[in-house]
């Protein structure tokens, strides 16, 4: 068997139309013929579904409603068609089946103004997390037992010492990078011997610390969103608040303080990781040995550039934290919203991280320190 | 194409008139050295409702899992409509998938999607030729047919109870009006009154659709009130698929401790009570129930 769903229009003798249906009348074959039902011409007296020969609730709904717009009496319906119909009376509806959208000159506004608002919001809800953060902080001084070392120590692991590989590698090219391009540039003024205090300078005053906050804002930022907001969306934040402890204490302190600790940490070895790269290049490339590279370092570099990075690096790690943790508090709802405030977490906390570093440079040229 | 009970290939258009839409034959299934399923054998009969009970981490899901094809067997055949599920070609397989539908613990809906739009995803998905008018009335008049009030074909899942999401879950299993129906613990979760009127949805779905069902489920009272037959699950098997009536009878540690624990007892009983209801005159049976309503004495 098979064949498709056909329909033929005729004469009664009585003088109504009558329209025969026959074939398939199935989900699978409707699809076909559904728009030719709608378009016919009227008055149709009787539908005659004797030639039927499989039918499913899409072909009875298809009849009912050909019967119901037409005002026709449904004949030769078997026991499975009449059992099919019977089922879909009071079953028809006009409701949307879209969530409501406006016309685009209304939902352009809209859409604008909700975010105008949105922003107001996420700086009012910031603001408040860094105070609900410090205030958790002072209870935590008053009563030290409270205190999660546990969590912070595995949180250091995974800020930290797990980042080193990916974070040397980055800060290894990166010195290579710096070194060989700065050679090029620098020998057209033959100060080859600059791209000691090139690298030397930028890595520990800038790239480190920088490059550094940006792959833990991707690495552990996004963790601190994913991980945060998929234990809200189960609801072990408000388990957790049930029993007793508070979310800022056991998940948002420890992450906060892992990146404020590792950050200085990281930052430093960038710098080295970096200068080392340097080195090698030096070495390779420009005739500068090894060895004297890394001496020459602490001739040409300042002691305020390394104090410049590390000054920066935990303020970076608060920033990438409070992003992560932020956006994942806020997640409620679906497992879209996960991606969502991951992906705000990210963006936000390296456009942050950048700004604050302009602001920065411009302060420690200010005090001298240029 | 699938093929009916003597090897006939099963047209695309035409009901799968065979006795036995699924037969499972020497399952077994294992996770590492954990064994779930050992050459466990089940043939579902056309038209029934078959409920499978079965401790917890026996391996109800897992069977329901190997069925429609979302877990790899480590040995044994499934076929579906006479059709081996296993190691078959996802393409070839659309004769089969389109003739199930499957309502899955939580009903994992479609979270950024409307109720309606995820009643039209297999729609959709099986038959593009469906002009958008007919979707969304076929989509519509499904999420009617599920038990939901008109109005809840444009909400997103996030808006509705729990109750509810397992009927928006059913009216998806029910797009593409399949004759089999795989439900996993549907009435877990919902208050009484909710799952009796799950129970009737079930039953009134099978009459007219002509369904068969798969169920999973915990719920005595399901078991008592819909089930054709009960597939006990234990010892990595399937050890007995029969009437509840009959399953009491058998001698067999945990199906005595189901049904005859406290709370299968009290399913039995409220059974017993309306079966007096239906078939005693009415002062009688008034006076039965009553007797039978108290608490023997000395236990309340």
């Amino acid at each position: 068997m098979g064949g498709f769903a056909e329909y033929d229009l005729s004469e009664d003798g009585d003088g109504g139309n009558v329209l025969a249906l026959s074939g398939p009348y199935l989900v699978s074959t409707v699809g076909a013929i559904d728009q030719d039902l709608r378009a016919l011409d009227g008055p149709i007296a009787r539908i005659d579904l004797a030639d039927v020969t499989e039918i499913d609730t899409v072909g009875a709904w298809i009849a009912c409603s050909l019967a119901r717009e037409h005002e026709a009496e449904i004949s030769g319906a078997s026991e499975r068609a009449e059992r099919l119909m019977g089922a879909l009376k009071g079953t028809g509806s006009e409701e949307q089946i879209a969530a409501p959208r406006l016309p685009v000159w209304e939902r352009v506004p809209t859409v604008m103004g909700e975010k105008i608002y949105a922003a107001r919001r996420g700086i009012y809800g910031v603001v408040g997390f860094l105070g609900a953060l410090l205030l958790s902080m002072g209870s935590l001084i008053r009563h030290p037992r409270r205190f999660r070392w546990l969590a912070l120590v595995r949180q250091l692991e995974l800020v930290g010492v797990s980042a080193l590989p990916i974070i040397g590698l980055m800060s290894f090219l990166i010195g290579v990078v710096i070194a060989q391009q700065g050679a090029v540039q620098l020998a057209q003024f033959g100060a080859e011997t600059l791209t000691v205090n090139l690298v030397g300078r930028i890595t520990l005053r800038e790239l480190g610390v920088l490059m550094t906050a940006i792959m833990v804002a991707g690495r552990s930022g996004s963790a601190f969103a994913a991980q945060i907001g998929t234990m809200r969306l189960t609801e072990e934040v408000d388990a957790m608040q049930t029993i007793g402890i508070s979310p800022m204490e056991a998940l948002v302190i420890p992450r906060v303080m892992a990146a404020v600790l590792m950050m200085p940490l990281l930052g430093f070895y960038a710098a080295g990781v970096a200068i080392v790269g340097g080195a090698v290049v030096g070495q390779f490339m420009l005739g500068i040995p090894f060895w004297t590279f890394l001496t020459r370092i602490q001739d040409v570099v300042p002691i305020y550039d390394l104090w410049v990075g590390l000054l920066k690096a935990p303020v970076f790690g608060l920033i990438v934290a409070l992003a992560g943790c932020y956006h994942g508090m806020q997640v409620k709802g679906n497992s879209e919203e996960v991606g969502r405030r991951t992906t705000m977490a990210v963006v936000t906390g390296i456009f942050a991280v950048i700004v604050i570093d302009a602001f920065f440079a411009v302060f420690f040229t200010k005090i001298g320190w240029g | 194409m699938a093929q009916d009970e003597a090897g006939r290939e099963l047209g695309r258009h035409e009901r799968y008139r065979g006795d036995y839409p699924i037969v499972v034959e020497g399952l077994t299934n294992a996770f590492g050295d954990q064994v779930v399923h050992q050459d466990l054998d089940l043939k579902v009969r056309r038209g029934e409702i078959l409920g499978v009970v079965g401790g917890s981490g026996t391996g109800k899901s897992v069977l329901m899992r190997s069925i429609i094809g979302l877990q790899h067997p480590t040995a044994g055949d499934i076929s579906v409509f006479g059709r081996s599920t296993i190691d078959s070609d996802p393409e070839v397989d659309i004769g089969v998938r389109n003739r199930w539908g499957v309502l899955f613990q939580g009903g994992a809906l479609f979270s950024t999607l409307t109720v309606g739009e995820n009643v039209e995803v297999p729609l959709k998905q099986f038959y593009p030729d469906i002009e958008p008018e007919l979707r969304h009335e076929i989509a519509r008049y499904k999420v009617v047919l599920s038990g939901l009030p008109e109005e809840a074909v444009g909400k997103y899942p996030s808006e509705l109870s729990g109750g509810m999401k397992k009927r928006a879950g059913l009216a998806r299993a029910l797009a593409l009006d399949p004759e089999l129906l795989f439900l996993d613990e549907p009435t877990a979760g919902l208050d009484p009154i909710g799952a009796a009127a799950f129970d009737q949805l079930t039953l009134e779905l099978k009459e007219t659709l002509g369904l068969t069902v798969f169920l999973i489920t915990h719920d005595l009272d399901t078991l008592h009130e819909i089930c054709d037959r009960v597939a006990v699950i234990a010892d990595k098997k399937v050890i007995a698929v029969d009437t509840v009536p009959n399953l009491l009878d058998l001698d067999h540690e945990w199906i005595q401790q189901y049904f005859n624990g406290p709370r299968g007892r009290a399913a039995l009983t409220a059974q017993a009570l309306d079966e007096l209801r239906r078939h005693m005159d009415e002062p009688v049976a008034a006076h039965a129930v009553k007797a039978l309503d108290k608490p023997p004495a000395g236990k309340a």
